[in-house]
């Protein structure tokens, strides 16, 4: 290995960590808020990257069904509960405006537009317009219900979540991979480097992310009611922080962090309706490398978990995965020892 | 109830029994669903245009789902042939899917019409019709013409699943025989979001050519990869990755990737008398006829092959036994090794108990991308 490879390796390294650390935060926001593992986090890689491909190629992505219907289900369920308080009257224009007008005129805007091929720009828009909704509309639908479960059932749900939306995927966007253009296909010589904007685009993207996340953290009163949660869930509701709203806000989030790594990769690799999930496992074995309690953590473990991943697949290509996964095992250990032993749940 | 009534009941259930037992049933098991689907879509696609007679005699066909699942396969397997006692099984897309269903079909004594290329123990072998064409036979192409064209050097890089094992051992096979050496292997996985790594090792091994040992779209990472880092040479490709979507996918920088793949791809370029132009030719139009203009693809053609070979043996075995007992399946076995000259879409079939393929070289071209169009290589 001379230099040359070595900064190769280390820029190919860098731009995976990039998207492995916006995912490791979300998924760790998800977490410490929540309580639950969102393994579906990955879905929403998948559905952004092929949304954006279809509607290169002047299609409409199955997301609009997706959208709509999940935006549906949860007026149902909505109008359900607010029937058995007898709320009806007064949050009927809240649910129809959210639930229903909001995802069916997204995904009448996106049928409208879809044929007349717009400017990538404006893609990218629609793409963020059908993704985002979903967190929200997952996090009604599937665990709302269950805000007040174990970490384990939450998992589970979070299992049958994932399933329901990849066998969605394979049924809307098919079998096979796609790929959508680059937004600037510019390349920069930086010494015996070739820097492709479109990594540059991946690098900018995640530190203005990270940057954002890290003013509404600090400087919002959401982002405080996040935190506030995340640090002690009663204690947040003693003072008055709906809980039901910050699990919305923090699915917002995470689903509009996946949905900006799925437009950031789309043109970078050949994407399948399961690729997703193995991003999306990436970014976690970073979150996890990071402890699962810090910010800043999570993101360097994930940083980290992309350079490993690129030298090993220079070094032993055929164990790359082996060797990435493989990789929380000394983590673990490592953290089990160090904890003193928390019991996961306190009692509502 | 009414003695007469019961015992016309009794002789109706009688009767449907041995109709039952009149018709030949082929069972199917593959995977349109699973990490396998984009494949397996395309061989399922396939049954519904399979004709309701073969040799004479009509013909039932249950399709199973496995979902690519290997544990699935062999369940599905199992159940065809104990439930729905069928004569032949066939299936499925994936190497481990197809060596489950092997093992089964071995046990219970069951022709077997493989769809995937796999290798066997004798024993196994036994039972088992392999459709597609070994891959020896399709890399032996590109070893042709990489002899040809000089090549003395061969970088791989294939996928990291059983799949890449067998391009690299057909790609190895033929590397004493052809003169030149394989000096990378290099894996990935098809969800990976970069080869910057593996790419960069075969850059520093400058080989003359380059074979790559993936499949479908999963094919045009490695060659964009390539293409990107200003690599020169040939790239090759196997017949699992000639589909129009790896051009889509592979845009520009697949121009000029080329690949084996049977003739059923570009069946209108073939010369007038190739022995395989007219069933190529009428498949694909049906095909195209009911799942879209340009969704031809080598996979349909293995399922409809399998079901010619199938229709090619069933005269002889009707002679010795009737469908649905041991004994048919058996002389089916039999009449399979001695089936001469059957034309599928794929190539000329003469299997025999040796070599339970039975294909040539009439079975292979090579395709090249032109324009965005795989197109027959002169």
């Amino acid at each position: 290995m001379n230099t040359d490879i070595f900064i190769w390796l280390a820029q190919d390294g860098i731009t995976n960590g990039a998207i492995y650390a916006l995912l490791a935060l979300a998924l760790l926001l998800v977490f410490t808020v929540t309580r639950v593992i969102f393994v579906p986090q990955g879905e929403f890689i998948t559905f952004a990257a092929l949304s954006l491909s279809l509607l290169e190629a002047g299609r409409v992505p199955g997301t609009v069904y997706i959208l709509a219907f999940g935006g549906l289900a949860a007026a149902t369920i909505e109008l359900v509960v607010a029937w058995r308080e007898r709320q009806l009257a007064r949050r009927l224009p809240r649910i129809a405006l959210l639930y229903v007008a909001l995802p069916v005129g997204v995904a009448l805007l996106v049928a409208w537009a879809a044929p007349r091929n717009f400017d990538q720009w404006i893609q990218v828009l629609l793409v963020l317009a059908m993704v985002v909704p979903l967190g929200p509309i997952v996090y009604r639908i599937a665990y709302q219900p269950l805000a007040s479960a174990s970490v384990v059932v939450l998992f589970i749900v979070s299992m049958a979540v994932h399933y329901v939306l990849v066998g969605l995927s394979l049924l809307f966007f098919g079998g096979e991979g796609l790929r959508s253009s680059p937004f600037w296909d510019a390349r920069f010589k930086l010494g015996v480097l070739e820097v492709t904007a479109q990594s540059l685009w991946v690098l900018a993207a995640s530190v203005i992310l990270i940057f954002a996340l890290w003013l509404l953290f600090e400087h919002s009163i959401y982002g405080k009611a996040l935190r506030a949660t995340a640090i002690n869930r009663v204690g947040a509701r003693l003072v008055g922080i709906p809980t039901v709203l910050t699990g919305h806000l923090s699915f917002l989030l995470a689903a509009f962090i996946g949905a900006v790594s799925g437009i950031l990769i789309a043109p970078l690799t050949t994407l399948y309706y399961d690729t997703g999930f193995i991003i999306g496992l990436k970014g976690f074995v970073g979150a996890i490398l990071g402890g699962m309690a810090s910010y800043p953590l999570a993101a360097l473990g994930a940083l980290v978990l992309g350079l490993l991943e690129s030298f090993a697949s220079f070094w032993a290509s055929a164990y790359k995965e082996t060797i990435v996964f493989s990789l929380i095992v000394p983590v673990l250990v490592w953290l089990s020892l160090r904890s003193r032993h928390v019991e996961e749940e306190e009692s509502e | 109830m009414d003695r007469r009534l019961a015992t016309a009941l009794l002789a109706a259930t009688a009767l449907g029994a041995a109709s039952a037992h009149a018709e030949v049933t082929i069972g199917v098991t593959l995977g349109a669903t699973g990490p396998g689907a984009s494949l397996g879509i395309h061989y399922k696609n396939a049954f519904t245009l399979m004709p309701k007679t073969l040799g004479g005699e009509p013909v039932r066909y249950i399709v199973l789902e496995d979902g690519s699942d290997a544990t699935n396969a062999g369940k599905n397997a199992r159940k065809l042939i104990t439930e729905d006692n069928v004569d032949v099984v066939m299936g499925s897309n994936g190497v481990p899917s197809s060596l489950q269903i092997a093992q089964v079909a071995f046990e219970t004594k069951t022709p077997y019409m493989v769809l995937t290329p796999i290798s066997l123990p004798p024993e196994k072998y036994y039972w088992a019709f392999i459709v597609p064409q070994p891959t020896e036979l399709m890399m032996g192409a590109v070893a042709e013409h990489m002899k040809a064209n000089k090549v003395k050097t061969v970088g791989f890089i294939g996928f990291s699943d059983a799949w890449g094992d067998l391009m690299y051992k057909a790609t190895d096979f033929h590397a004493a025989k052809y003169g030149y050496k394989l000096v990378t292997n290099e894996r990935y996985a098809r969800a990976d979001t970069s080869v910057t790594g593996q790419v960069l090792k075969i850059m520093a091994a400058k080989p003359d050519a380059v074979v790559v040992g993936g499949s479908g779209t999963g094919g045009a990472l490695p060659q964009i990869a390539l293409r990107e880092r200003g690599y020169k040479g040939r790239i090759y490709h196997n017949h699992g990755t000639v589909n129009r979507e790896f051009i889509k996918v592979g845009g520009k920088a697949v121009e000029g990737a080329i690949a084996p793949t049977g003739p059923l791809i570009v069946p209108e370029e073939l010369p007038a008398n190739h022995p395989v132009k007219k069933v190529s030719l009428e498949f694909t139009k049906r095909y195209e006829e009911v799942f879209g203009a340009g969704s031809r693809n080598a996979f349909a053609g293995y399922s409809w092959d399998a079901v010619m070979l199938v229709g090619a043996a069933i005269p002889a075995a009707m002679k010795k036994a009737k469908p649905g007992t041991p004994q048919f399946r058996a002389a089916l076995r039999d009449s399979l090794e001695n089936v001469k000259n059957v034309v599928g879409t794929h190539g000329v079939y003469n299997p025999t108990p040796k070599n339970h393929n039975g294909e040539d070289e009439r079975a292979r071209v090579l395709v090249r991308v032109e324009k965005g169009e795989w197109r027959l290589m002169k």
